[in-house]
């Protein structure tokens, strides 16, 4: 009842002189909503800058065949013939950490449309996966090609940039046909501009086609040379039996008796490297991890083996992407905290002066009974009041502002509850401990010299 | 036994101001008490107000010796037993008249309910002769008008012993007549014992008995006719 009755002196004083309370709260509403707006935007903008590092490939995992040896002769990196598409379904099905998973075969070829010619930087055959690994799904115009063009050989293409205005020009290139090594592909989409990567080479310069196409119709070099070992061996069809290659061999098709004399091991479809994109930038570690695992397993290495194949990880940008993410979180919980105190300190510095200018007020409140629990309970009340109401307010605004930033100036910004959370706890927090002060000071102040204070 | 008696005895270490003095009141008196600035007068009304202790001596205030009671002690006898009406009226600025009286209540020891407050007030002030200014602030009255509020709030909390510090110090003199005949006729009808803290004569005509206070010593007055001092 008498916690009620200070309540109600409390709210009186409050209405008595609205203006004070008015700007004692508007210290809190501005701390509350700078809180809340620059979490919101600064979440937004956090996550905007991850995405876009992610864009240029930080959560992004290259698996690549090891070397061989072949008469002492390393190869290299990628000699060796051990990856398969399969093994890019393996990695997307039974690795968590992935994200998404897509096979590359590597080929060089001339692309010609009408009298122009441009050899592409990159040709790559892949599937559609590639475009979700390299986060590059969203078209400048049409679409991309599906998994059942990959299934069927279709003979179509999907072409950045560079390529568009190298041999389309001004024409539009959707639906048009462009020839590679001889073989039609029609163009189904032209992907966005992504420009140079960090070492400085066209991103845009490139084309790509299901893998299918681009290894047994196009490159079929490999495919030509076990095509008779296959045949001879396996019973099953594979799609370069069914197309036959356009290029002519480099070397005579061996005889009957001469492969028998030399058996060549039957080559199932290698590919040269496998994208992967791990889910996010703290599992690209796991990622790798059940990579190698799985990759071991499916290859039969035993334990004591090196590995046929190497991942690589982009270990900068993923060094990159946390030093800013971490950066952005440190920025602004400073911000956050200075926000708080300005909106506290403001706080306690009318709460003081309205101690000193009811100096009066509260000799006389003591003069007619009230004890110094009273008063210190009523300014306390006072300062609580104030910062609730100001911390609802700030929330409003805070909320409206990142709302109008995003509407006005397009920014992202991510509503985050924990922020309008942390900032109504610390406004009540902020009224407690900042109004504290000089509702002791009122509370200790002697009846007697407050009535004679001028 | 109804009567309010008072002892003093005060001394101070370094500066004595009010070097031993003894008076009572009894209930019911109307008492001017006077004297030059630096006489100790306003330290005496303190320590009769509750305000402040002696630091040594005794004071009765009504039946009970108070002067060891402690500073929330003494505000619930403040509360309870004393009413002020000070000089400059000190009325709560934008707040009605009626808001102004009431709030002794809400420092009181039991609970008052929000109707009841408001009746109180009413009554009190309908006493005063400000029943059509109650929802007035105080800037909207007249300087005997919010003395007169001031006297409501002093009587709202039914105080034995009405204490009036220059009461008409700010008041020009028909309003100050109005007011002391206010003190006048409250303490014939009702009984009220009212001490009148003043430094002009004038002003303490009107009292029955006049205590006159001198360097911290009584110098007239101490004793009232029918009473008996204790210890």
């Amino acid at each position: 009842m008498r916690a009620y009755r200070t309540f109600k002196t409390a709210m009186r004083a409050l209405r008595r002189n609205v203006m004070r309370a008015g700007l004692t709260t508007l210290g809190i509403v501005i701390g509350v909503a700078a809180v809340i707006a620059m979490m919101e935007i600064g979440n937004g903008s956090s996550l905007a800058i991850q995405h876009t590092i992610a864009t240029m490939g930080a959560y992004n995992l290259m698996v690549f065949p090891g070397n061989s040896l072949l008469a002492g002769i390393s190869t290299g990196m990628g000699g060796s013939m051990k990856l398969s598409p399969e093994d890019a379904d393996a990695i997307l099905t039974d690795c968590p950490a992935v994200a998404a998973a897509a096979p590359v075969v590597w080929a060089r070829a001339q692309a010609v449309y009408n009298n122009l010619n441009w050899q592409p930087g990159t040709l790559y055959g892949t599937t559609p996966a590639f475009l979700e690994v390299r986060d590059w799904s969203e078209m400048a115009q049409g679409n991309g090609f599906t998994d059942r063009d990959v299934r069927n050989c279709s003979k179509v293409c999907v072409i950045g940039q560079t390529i568009v205005k190298m041999l389309f020009q001004d024409e539009p290139p959707i639906g048009k046909e462009i020839r590679l090594m001889n073989v039609t592909f029609k163009v189904v989409g032209v992907l966005r501009a992504k420009g140079a990567n960090m070492m400085g080479s066209d991103q845009d310069d490139i084309i790509l086609a299901p893998w299918t196409t681009i290894k047994y119709r196009v490159t079929a070099v490999s495919a030509n040379a076990t095509t008779s070992a296959a045949a001879a061996s396996t019973a099953s069809v594979l799609p370069s039996q069914v197309y036959p290659a356009t290029q002519t061999s480099l070397y005579p098709v061996p005889s009957a008796s001469q492969q028998a004399d030399t058996p060549q091991p039957v080559r199932f479809a290698n590919v040269n490297q496998i994208v992967v994109a791990a889910r996010s930038g703290g599992e690209v570690k796991d990622a790798i991890e059940e990579i190698t695992a799985l990759l071991r397993e499916r290859h039969h290495i035993r334990p004591d083996m090196p590995e046929d194949f190497t991942i690589r990880d982009m270990t900068e940008m993923v060094r990159t992407m946390s030093s800013t993410t971490e950066l952005m979180t440190t920025l602004l919980l400073i911000v956050a905290a200075i926000s708080l105190v300005v909106g506290g300190v403001g706080i306690m510095n009318i709460m003081l002066v309205s101690v000193t200018e009811r100096t009066r007020e509260i000799g006389l409140r003591m003069a007619v009974g009230a004890q110094s629990g009273d008063i210190l309970h009523q300014f306390l009340m006072e300062a609580i009041v104030l910062c609730l109401i100001g911390g609802a307010i700030g929330i409003a605004l805070g909320r409206a502002t990142s709302v109008l930033v995003r509407l006005i100036k397009h920014w992202p910004t991510v509503v985050s509850p924990g922020a309008i959370i942390v900032a109504v706890a610390v406004s009540a927090l902020v009224g407690v401990l900042f109004g504290f002060y000089p509702a002791w000071k009122a509370s200790r102040l002697d009846p007697i010299d407050a009535l004679r204070y001028e | 036994m109804r009567e309010v008696c008072k002892t003093y005895h005060l001394g101070e270490m370094d500066l004595q101001v009010l070097k031993g003095v003894t008076l009572s009141v009894a209930k019911g008196e109307l008492v001017a008490l006077m004297g030059a600035s630096g006489s100790g007068k306003s330290t005496l009304m303190n320590i009769l107000g509750c305000l402040d202790r002696p630091s040594s001596g005794e004071y009765w205030l009504d039946g009970r010796e108070i002067s060891g009671a402690s500073a929330n002690e003494r505000a619930r006898l403040r509360n309870r037993l004393v009413g002020f009406v000070f000089q400059s009226f000190n009325l709560l600025a934008r707040t009605s008249a009626l808001d102004n009286v009431s709030m002794p209540l809400t420092y009181g020891e039991e609970y008052v309910h929000e109707a009841d407050m408001k009746a109180r007030a009413t009554e009190m002030l309908r006493k005063v002769g400000l029943a059509d200014r109650m929802d007035h602030q105080p800037s909207q009255l007249s300087g005997g008008q919010q003395q007169r509020v001031a006297i409501a709030r002093s009587l709202i909390n039914r105080p034995r012993l009405l204490l009036a510090d220059e009461p008409t110090g700010n008041l020009d003199s028909h309003t100050s007549e109005e007011i002391l005949e206010m003190f006048r006729t409250l303490n014939q009808s009702e009984g009220l014992t009212i001490i009148l803290v003043t430094h002009d004569p004038q002003v303490a005509h009107h009292a029955k008995r006049i205590i006159h206070i001198r360097d911290g010593l009584i110098e007239r007055g101490a004793e009232s006719k029918k009473e008996e001092k204790p210890e």
